[in-house]
């Protein structure tokens, strides 16, 4: 697959409809959910961190996925990016793409990004210069080289900026930002890679209520134009943003549902309060 | 964005190109030795020889400093550049040699009757041009790839281009590889057939060394500035990350670890002549350590910091070697560990705060180095 493609057949990516064209470098939803996995299983050394896991995600889908310590979020992640392997079982994204198979960066590359649990952002660049790493755009070396950013590419980065509140802090150095705009800087990176599907883990640990309350707006503004899969542990905070939550429990799905419907599920009570 | 080079920064470098190119060349051949402002061969060729060490330091620079890939046999590339350029001022001694005979003196001593396949060719100055850069280049890539490939990292990286130097250096110790054993190259007369001791030649050689540091200053300015050196000092700092946005880092690993091998192979062949001999010493991994402590001396993540290294590690020990020869290696160790300790950003971080210091100026920006990185990231 070239890099090239991308910008010849960028934007006619899926008209949908009886014949949408067939760009081997955009993820295909058109008969079905964005993410599928099926029946996954993942050990480590004997202790089964994904149990038979079975998930979809439609697209532009907001969804929240809750659960005890250990109970597979965080594998989960790691299988759907690439990171882990799982060792048996079925991972697609769209319906083209075996996530089971492709290389980090090639998944990164088709448009699933990633927040991590612990902040992390280029701490020697500036808040510019991490924006403008993240950007979609040729990440070969000889682009890079010699790559001029275009004033539509300092628009998107400027738009990034104000969206994320840290317009005017461009060029600080992101190791001198708090804990939370670090957090708001990677999802300004993560947008700024225009991905399809969003992962975040655990987006406002270590944050203020404020900075909380700024976090679930900003998540609730890019539902719908991007799908987003939140892993989090604060329940104020999932209740808050919360359309469909999926509660984990030692590597599998336990309940499935609105969050007052899984807040009443007699299971979910028993895990989370030891009953 | 950041630019190549401030306007300032501009004037020194075309001073420095302007002392090296006319002033000290002048000072050199025009006045006559008695002189007081005439120039020695001495300090010619000791300049010249300085000179070619720091463009390696500045190679060491991109992918130690920039990268954070620490090479523990950046002087094995060095060597190979020498050694490639150095078959072809063997070539040059013609029948000049002590056995007066067409092959070079170390292969009528084997009794070999003709030239091994290697070094047909080697006559030509044009071919030898191509063999500084294409063994040196293709050994980089070759080991680079199969390297990054299996994502060795850190120390272990480290260790094996340090196992990599020696295993050649035993290789080139030996009679039958046809590269001279442990005396290796030495004895040349001339180059493009003009006497290579002469001193038009010698100054020639030095003022091709200074261009070319000048010239590599300013090619590795432009590689970190260029949004592939920030790439770099993400690799350095959050590699994971980097692959995560969708960069196949191990691509820019692998083309900036043979540009820096590129770098050194071709300032080795500039080294040669102006020395006059080359041996397996050289790949010794005691020489590439010391590249590594000429960078950290100067500040990584600085380019013009390790250029200065080098001037200043290789000045303390020529006089060191003379004054105190058996006291250089516990000088030398004691530096490193010093620098590391008390100037993690070398002389170019000292030079930065003093001048942050200073009342009235604002805090210089242009250090890159993480303060507290450790030696092996």
């Amino acid at each position: 697959m070239s890099d090239g493609a991308i910008h010849a057949l960028s934007g006619a990516g899926d008209a949908g409809g009886y014949s949408h064209p067939l760009d081997p470098d955009k993820v295909d939803t058109s008969h079905g959910p964005i993410l599928y996995l099926d029946d996954i299983t993942v050990s480590f050394d004997g202790f089964k961190a994904l149990n038979a896991l079975s998930l979809t995600i439609e697209r532009g889908e907001l969804r929240c996925i809750i659960g005890p310590n250990g109970a597979g979020k965080t594998t989960m992640m790691d299988v759907i990016t690439g990171k882990t392997r799982p060792d048996s079982g079925t991972a697609f994204f769209g319906q083209t793409f075996d996530l089971t198979r492709l290389p980090e960066t090639e998944i990164a590359r088709l448009g699933i990004g990633r927040k991590f649990q612990k902040p992390t952002v280029f701490e020697s660049h500036t808040v510019f210069e991490n924006l403008e790493l993240a950007m979609k755009t040729d990440k070969r070396v000889r682009a890079s080289l010699l790559a001029k950013l275009t004033a539509a590419q300092r628009d998107l980065v400027a738009r990034t900026l104000k969206t994320i509140r840290l317009d005017g802090a461009e060029d600080r150095l992101a190791g001198s930002l708090s804990h939370g705009q670090k957090q708001w800087l990677e999802i300004g990176m993560l947008l700024m890679q225009e991905p399809e599907l969003i992962l975040l883990d655990e987006p406002v640990a270590g944050m203020t209520d404020a900075e909380t309350a700024r976090t679930a707006e900003l998540i609730l503004e890019l539902a719908g134009q991007h799908s987003v899969v939140v892993v989090e542990h604060d329940m104020d905070f999932v209740d808050r943003i919360a359309r469909t939550v999926t509660v984990l429990h030692e590597g599998s799905v336990l309940a499935e549902g609105s969050m007052a419907a899984v807040q009443a599920h007699e299971r979910v009570i028993e895990v989370y309060l030891g009953r | 964005m950041t630019r190549l080079f401030t306007p300032k920064a501009w004037t020194a470098i075309f001073a420095v190109a302007a002392v090296l190119v006319v002033l000290l060349p002048t000072l050199h051949l025009a006045l006559p030795e008695s002189h007081p402002l005439h120039v020695s061969s001495f300090w010619i060729t000791l300049l010249g020889k300085f000179m070619c060490y720091a463009v390696v330091a500045l190679a060491m620079d991109l992918i130690w400093g920039y990268t954070g890939i620490l090479s523990l046999g950046q002087g094995l590339f060095f060597a190979l550049g020498g050694y490639a350029f150095g078959m072809y001022l063997m070539r040059q001694i013609g029948r000049d040699g002590v056995y007066k005979s067409d092959l070079p003196d170390f292969m009528v001593f084997l009794d070999w009757k003709e030239l091994p396949w290697y070094w047909v060719g080697t006559d030509s100055f044009l071919w030898a041009l191509v063999l500084v850069v294409a063994v040196p280049g293709l050994l980089a890539l070759a080991f680079g790839f199969f390297a990054f490939r299996s994502r060795i990292k850190g120390v272990y990286f480290s260790i094996i281009t340090q196992a990599l130097t020696y295993a050649a250096m035993l290789a080139f110790f030996r009679n039958d590889m046809g590269f001279g054993g442990n005396n290796g190259f030495t004895d040349f007369k001339r180059i493009l057939g003009m006497p290579i001791t002469s001193p038009e030649m010698r100054t020639a050689l030095f003022v091709l060394s200074g261009l070319y540091l000048l010239g590599a200053l300013v090619v590795a300015r432009w590689i970190v500035t260029s949004k592939m050196g920030r790439v770099l000092t993400a690799i350095r700092d959050q590699e994971s990350r980097l692959m995560f946005l969708g960069y196949r880092t191990r691509s820019y690993k692998l083309v900036i670890w043979t540009i820096a091998a590129v770098m050194s192979g071709i300032a080795g062949a500039l080294y040669v002549p102006q020395v006059g001999i080359i041996n397996p010493g050289e790949m010794s991994p005691a020489n590439s350590i010391e590249i590594a402590i000429w960078a950290a001396v100067g500040g990584r993540g600085t380019l013009v910091g390790p250029i200065l290294g080098a001037f200043a590690v290789n000045g303390a020990k020529t006089w060191f070697t003379v004054a105190y020869p058996e006291l250089w290696l516990y000088f030398l160790g004691l530096l490193f560990v010093l620098v590391t300790l008390f100037l993690p950003r070398g002389l170019a971080g000292l030079a930065a705060t003093v001048r942050a210091r200073l009342p009235g100026r604002p805090a210089a920006k242009d250090v890159q180095a993480p303060v507290a990185q450790e030696v092996v990231s």
